[in-house]
């Protein structure tokens, strides 16, 4: 099947122009899925092997700070103490130039739409600054490699990274009757259980209860970061079987944990969630029903193989529709931009901080998204109209007319941007207008402002 | 997807004032003394969402109840300022109790919205925003109830109401005009730019209307008042800064033609190390209603009422990690001039066991809408039936508690 290639480009990808080696056909986008990630591995992020040492070294010149008598034998702790944390700035920073690299350079433009959906999916922020790049690390490590694979994979991997537990407090939650929590007088903390179950697996409003809730984080007790990273710690688990939606779960190890996840990724509710939240995310706010049930039966009788899941969503001709409804995000919009403009990931990953910070960060949260910050673990909205508001605009536009000027030298023709950024999608008011702009700038601003290019 | 009105009415708005857009459930209600330039007389009204769940029995600590130092052995730990003999204030607050004093303050215990149970924060939000019941549809109600409340009232301009901030307001979204802004944020263009960014957003109104919006906006902020002279310098706390500003744009606008400001506070959701977390948010709501006091001036201060409202409350004990986990009662605070305070009100259900609700939260005694709408008929004159009716459908407001001065 080969659909309309602007369509492929815009809605499940970064844009035209198309990149180098891109797949036309439903076939071969769904064949790159299963291709090694390419990516990755050109622009490699922090991983939490790298970070780990760092943080404990961290720990430990802040403990010595604090219990220096000595003034000088203190400031020099805190001194150390501040260059790990710039070393962890750094290692994040990495992580964010990777992934706009990646996302400019990716043959298969719908493997990078596919990891920022399931971040935001699994959104996770950063506590504190010592864990400024666990979000980037969880998606390296627990999305990307299992995006194209059983969603149980996927959920197990998310759930347990360092990034997880430390977000949704899990590594305060002890079972009020284990060893820890008795000889600590510690308890419970439902967090990471009540999002799991309504956030990354049933659904609000799909019928679980405070019960299932309390019991799964009952459940998940004894999930802990350790010196190694993500480990089981029995000491900290809840004694005792645990029911969660009528099933018992019982012993105190990391499999009934395991197995709890597997059947809430093939519980039907978790399907029909998840399938409509791709349809939305990808096709409409308001997708046609035949399609979100196309998509739910097959994760039903797949058990939730997202392979199965992806095919049945770009098999589908509703999925196809021509009205480009949707908003592009701003980093959508931002990516798309800086890859119609020409600039290769390696500009972004040579970049000076400060150009990188001023040219790309700023921006992106004036518009609305700032870098892994979103509202909640719910992640970012989809609506349209909450991104196309007065501010969000007021920062589209003024980065469209300020920064291609200062990316690209000398800038392009706005004419031939027009051309490449939307190809037939230029409508006649926009090719009325871009050559009567009275600058280049302005030119160039006008395509980058213009609904076609901020819709998909 | 059902076009958004707001952004099609908004057109019509930016060269004139709009007539009243009428919702279909909704009778129009005439002003006593409206006129054209002031359709909502001198009242203002604002509304600050607490996004996250803030815990109510922190902010207003019932220590005069024998049980709550058991459930809460870490938070009541700090000394509380004592308010009438049974609760007390968080101590960080300690600056409003000059309002306190003069009744320019006022709490409502154990409210909640209709909502039980899920304690989902985003469908906690999107039920008190809408303002509606549980028996309405999923998605079926599109506009908050501070829009529904403009659509009674007509000759309504763009000026009218405010949505500040960069986040979301889902309860002033809908068919009536209402602005969104943010502090320190400028269309720079030129006039041939604009005419042809025109051009191409004619034929998509989500465009259009938010590029023309933020035209008009930029150009009115360079004639607009300075502002929040009397509100003092910006705080060197970057979290107080960023508040500051946004009361400052907030009292800048309710001091000329705007009448309903409505804005966010994040950062409620205190599930671990509350003493900690939660300070800092008791410090920047203590901060808006202090700088937006001063920054409005005692006379149009002394015509306003601010609501701090949240989704829910937060559990009655402790969790594992001296945090609280998400609850269902929680606590409303009111401040303004136009209020007769100075007193904490609701009726407060006791925390033994069997009084909470489940065994785990503090038990609802009322509904958060009644008391919005009471400030709403006290400052406005809308119908009860307007009220329950449309603004806050299926509401039951129950007896005037008589809060405005």
């Amino acid at each position: 099947m080969t659909p309309d290639p602007s369509t492929t480009a815009f809605r499940f990808g970064y844009g035209l122009p198309h990149p180098t080696g891109a797949a036309s056909t439903v076939e071969g986008m769904l064949a790159a899925l299963k291709a090694p990630d390419t990516m990755a591995a050109t622009y490699p992020g922090p991983t939490m092997a790298a970070m780990l040492p760092v943080m404990h070294a961290a720990d430990t010149v802040l403990k010595i700070s604090r219990r220096a008598t000595d003034e000088a034998e203190a400031e020099a702790a805190r001194v150390t103490y501040r260059g790990h944390l710039a070393t962890l700035r750094g290692m994040a920073l990495g992580g964010t130039r990777a992934t706009v690299a990646r996302a400019l350079d990716a043959p298969d433009g719908l493997r990078e739409r596919l990891a920022w959906f399931w971040a935001d999916h699994f959104t996770t922020m950063a506590p504190s600054r010592r864990e400024v790049g666990l979000p980037s690390a969880m998606l390296d490590e627990a999305i990307r490699p299992n995006l194209n694979g059983p969603f149980s994979a996927l959920l197990g991997a998310t759930i347990t990274h360092p990034a997880m537990l430390a977000y949704l407090d899990q590594t305060q939650s002890f079972g009020p009757n284990s060893r820890i929590g008795q000889k600590r007088k510690k308890g419970l903390n439902e967090n990471l259980a009540r999002e799991l179950l309504e956030l990354h697996t049933l659904g609000a409003g799909s019928g679980y209860s405070q019960d299932d809730v309390r019991q799964m984080a009952e459940l998940l007790t004894g999930l802990v970061i350790g010196k190694d990273g993500f480990r089981f710690d029995k000491r900290r688990a809840e004694p005792g079987a645990e029911t969660v939606l009528g099933v018992a779960y019982d012993g105190d190890t990391l499999a009934p944990v395991i197995q709890a996840l597997d059947d809430l990724s093939r519980r039907p509710e978790t399907a029909a969630h998840i399938a409509r939240k791709l349809c939305v995310h990808f096709v409409s706010d308001t997708p046609d029903p035949g399609l979100v049930a196309a998509l739910t039966s097959e994760w039903i009788s797949t058990g939730g193989d997202l392979a199965a899941v992806y095919t049945a969503l770009l098999s589908h001709p509703q999925a196809w529709a021509p009205n480009a409804v949707k908003a592009r995000q701003p980093f959508d919009f931002m990516i798309a931009s800086l890859r119609a403009l020409g600039i290769p990931g390696a500009r972004i990953v040579a970049m000076n901080e400060g150009a990188f910070r001023r040219l790309i960060l700023a921006p992106l949260a004036g518009m609305g998204q700032p870098w892994q910050a979103a509202p909640g673990p719910d992640g970012w909205p989809e609506a349209p109209e909450d991104w196309i508001t007065p501010q969000g605009m007021t920062a589209r536009i003024s980065w469209a007319m300020d920064a291609p000027g200062r990316l690209v030298r000398p800038p392009p023709d706005p004419t031939a941007l027009m051309q490449a950024a939307l190809g037939p999608r230029a409508s006649a008011a926009l090719q009325w207008a871009v050559p009567r702009s009275e600058t280049l700038r302005e030119g160039l601003g006008l395509v980058l402002s213009s609904p076609e290019f901020n819709r998909r | 997807m059902m076009p958004l009105n707001r952004r099609l009415f908004l057109r019509g708005l930016t060269a004139a004032a709009c007539s009243g857009a009428a919702h279909p459930l909704l009778t129009t209600v005439t002003f006593a003394g409206s006129d054209g330039a002031a359709p909502l007389g001198d009242h203002r009204l604002v509304v600050v969402i607490l996004r996250g769940a803030m815990d109510g029995l922190d902010l207003l600590r019932p220590a005069g109840d024998a049980h709550y130092v058991g459930y809460r052995p870490n938070l009541s730990a700090s000394q509380g300022i004592d308010l009438n003999g049974y609760f007390a204030l968080n101590p960080e607050l300690d600056g409003l109790m000059p309002l306190w004093a003069r009744g320019q303050l006022a709490f409502a215990h154990a409210v909640s919205t209709p909502y039980r149970d899920q304690r989902s924060h985003f469908d906690g939000q999107d039920i008190l925003e809408a303002g509606t019941g549980l028996d309405v549809p999923d998605g079926a109600v599109r506009d908050g109830w501070l829009n529904r409340m403009l659509q009674a009232v007509p000759g309504l301009t763009a000026d009218t109401a405010y949505a500040v901030g960069g986040e979301a307001m889902p309860l002033l979204r809908g068919p009536a005009p209402v602005s969104d802004w943010m502090p320190d944020l400028k269309l720079d263009l030129s006039a041939q730019s604009k005419l042809l960014l025109d051009h191409v957003y004619h034929d998509d109104p989500l465009f259009r209307d938010a590029a023309t919006e933020a035209m008009v906006l930029s150009d009115g902020l360079d004639s607009a008042r300075t502002g929040a002279g009397m509100a003092g310098a910006v705080s060197d706390n970057r979290l107080l800064a960023d508040t500051d500003r946004l009361v400052d744009f907030a009292a800048d606008r309710l001091s000329g033609a705007t009448r309903i400001a409505a804005f966010s506070l994040s950062g409620w959701d205190t599930h671990k190390r509350q003493e900690g977390t939660i300070r800092p948010q008791m410090r920047r709501l203590e901060r808006v209603v202090t700088r937006l006091s001063s920054g409005l001036g005692a006379q149009i201060w002394g015509k306003t009422v601010l609501l701090a409202m949240t989704e829910f409350g937060r559990t009655v004990r402790e969790n594992g990690s001296q945090g609280t986990d998400h609850g269902t009662g929680g606590a409303l605070l009111m401040a303004g001039g136009a209020l007769k305070g100075g007193r904490v009100m609701g009726l407060w259900p006791g925390l033994s066991e069997g009084d909470l609700y489940q065994g785990r939260d503090l038990m609802p005694t009322s509904d958060v809408r009644a008391w919005a709408a009471w400030a709403m008929r006290g400052m406005y004159g809308f119908d009860r039936a307007v009220l329950e009716g449309s603004v806050f459908p299926g509401l039951s407001m129950g007896d005037d508690p008589g809060f405005l001065a």
